[in-house]
């Protein structure tokens, strides 16, 4: 059975002037499954993402993201989507409530819909007693919990997940992976990237990326056989040290 | 070189630094183990005299941290976490003014930082704004050393920079070392532990340990067992619903398993985890990493408080 892909990129390009950030790269990704989007800094991972994204227009080249096409149908591709970064999470002025309800809002869930979502959530997460709590009084791994279920409440295809466990302490972090694969099960793909070259070990497949093409694509397991290598780190090391950006 | 004595700090009813001591000895790599959050960034800036510590002692070369913060200031490069170097200014003019407000030239201290400013010397005339993160790293790297100070403060030099990167950083730190320089660096990266002479892991405010990471990981006291079949979210969980699993995480290819063996053999966790329908299941000794040192600490850390 041929299972839906919900992420098709053929030979997509994004140049700034003369400099090629993303230089014709073509892979497709699939319903529920956890893809690791990998590379040294200043690869071109940021830029691949925010054209999959809908929030740059390729240069040439095509993707689809959850079924639109992300050239034409940026604003379709928005909507269908769920992003979350280290950096831009959640609001720490607004308690975990109206976090959620601004979030589900912005996506056009229904008001109902939210109020029973918001619901299950919170007691799905043990965050009742935190209902109306500042988001800024929450501990660290539980803000980025939160963040994360805010990512896919509005059930979208696929959520993006830039450098998602960034400074977190061991545990949350392995915990935050938990939630990724309890998403994955429930058939949302999460697309992520990650400096951590154990994290690339949890996912699917990991494409790695340098200079704006991707020089390796396949199952953690297969691309150590492939390079060699104890570990993910040790396949990364080989393929990045070659990289012509040295401006990392 | 270093010496602090039960230093507190509170901001307002947050509680970041409780009664946390230490010593680092010249020409030593000290690494401030933890996660966000934990305090590393409060300690940096009471050593740096950029703060003052609401209880406690420290010394940095010799000098106290509140008396003679002029002293320390003359002595110490500090690299902070967010990058902090004028934006408008270029590679050269940040470089210049650095040396200029120690009272010194790039000429006098070329040496010091001549390994380092090569790498970004072709675009000496570029806005600082405008580099890459690495290349950003490399210039506050050799604004915090171009006053040859005795101790370089890092705090967090290599978050969110790629693992090529990194190591190339951390082979800088081991250079400067060599000249003899004392450097207290932080990070949430557990595998950079390694690569510290002794660490301090810390956690919520508190130091869990000190000592060399050999030594923190030869003190590890349980059995650690690495596990694996060919369904690996779903031997997680299985493998905690075992009576007799103290804690179960997942590490890269494997998880990582302390058993209570006291309670049940290997042996017949492999049998039950075969009976609930996973097949290729190994399991073997493995030695443990700081990171396993520091989540069972912080793990026994947490439950004696309760």
């Amino acid at each position: 059975m041929q299972k839906e892909k919900v992420i098709i990129v053929e030979k997509l390009t994004k140049r700034f002037g003369q400099f090629v950030a993303v230089d014709n790269i073509s892979f497709e990704v699939e319903r529920g499954e956890i893809f690791g989007f990998l590379g040294a800094n200043g690869a071109g991972k940021t830029t691949a993402m925010r054209m999959l994204c809908g929030l740059s227009i390729p240069t040439s080249g095509k993707g689809l993201v959850a079924g639109y096409d992300i050239h034409h149908q940026s604003e379709l591709v928005k909507r269908n989507i769920g992003y979350m970064s280290q950096k831009f999470a959640l609001y720490e002025d607004l308690t975990v409530a109206e976090n959620i309800w601004v979030y589900g809002g912005i996506y056009g869930v229904p008001q109902k819909e939210i109020a029973k979502r918001t619901d299950e959530l919170l007691q799905k997460l043990g965050f009742e007693s935190e209902r109306n709590a500042l988001v800024k009084s929450l501990p660290l791994g539980w803000k980025q919990k939160l963040a994360f279920s805010v990512a896919i409440f509005h059930r979208p295809k696929i959520v993006f997940l830039d450098e998602p466990t960034g400074g977190v302490d061991p545990v949350t972090r392995r915990q935050f992976w938990e939630m990724i694969y309890d998403a994955a099960d429930q058939g949302i793909t999460a697309f992520v990237t990650t400096h951590y070259m154990d994290e690339a070990e949890y996912c699917n497949r990991v494409s790695i990326m340098v200079d704006g093409r991707i020089e390796a694509l396949d199952s953690p397991q297969n691309l150590k056989k492939q390079f060699n290598a104890q570990d993910m780190d040790g396949v990364f090391q080989q393929l990045a040290r070659n990289a012509n950006s040295n401006g990392y | 070189m270093i010496s602090c004595n039960n230093i507190s700090k509170h901001y307002e009813k947050i509680s970041a630094l409780k009664d946390v001591s230490f010593s680092a000895n010249e020409g030593e790599i000290f690494g401030i183990i933890g996660p966000d959050g934990a305090g590393k960034t409060t300690l940096f800036r009471i050593l740096t005299t950029l703060i003052l510590p609401d209880a406690g002692s420290a010394t940095v070369d010799g000098f106290d941290v509140v008396k003679d913060y002029k002293e320390i200031r003359k002595r110490v490069g500090y690299m902070p976490g967010r990058f902090s170097l004028y934006q408008d200014l270029t590679v050269e003019e940040n470089l210049n003014f650095f040396a200029t407000v120690f009272n010194t030239t790039i000429e006098e201290n070329y040496q010091l930082i001549k390994d380092i400013y090569i790498q970004i010397e072709p675009f000496k005339t570029r806005k600082a704004g405008k580099l890459s993160g690495g290349m950003k790293q490399k210039l506050a790297l050799s604004c915090a050393l171009i006053h040859k100070p005795t101790v370089l403060f890092l705090d967090e030099p290599t978050t969110g920079v790629d693992a090529v990167s990194r190591k190339e950083f951390w082979e800088m730190l081991q250079k400067l070392k060599q000249q003899g320089i004392t450097i207290i660096v932080s990070t949430p990266y557990m595998d950079e532990a390694s690569l510290c002479d002794r660490i301090a892991l810390i956690q919520n405010g508190s130091f869990l340990k000190i000592d060399t990471p050999d030594s923190i990981v030869r003190q590890f006291e349980k059995t650690l067992w690495t596990v694996k079949s060919d369904n690996m979210s779903k031997l997680l969980r299985d493998l905690r619903s075992i009576d007799g699993v103290e804690s179960c995480f997942a590490f890269g290819d494997s998880h990582h398993t302390i058993v209570n063996e006291t309670k049940i053999s290997i042996e017949d966790i492999k049998a039950l985890l075969e009976q609930k329908s996973h097949s290729k299941v190994e399991v073997s000794r493995t030695t443990p990493t700081v990171e396993d040192c520091f989540m069972e600490l912080s793990r026994t850390a947490i439950n004696g408080k309760e």
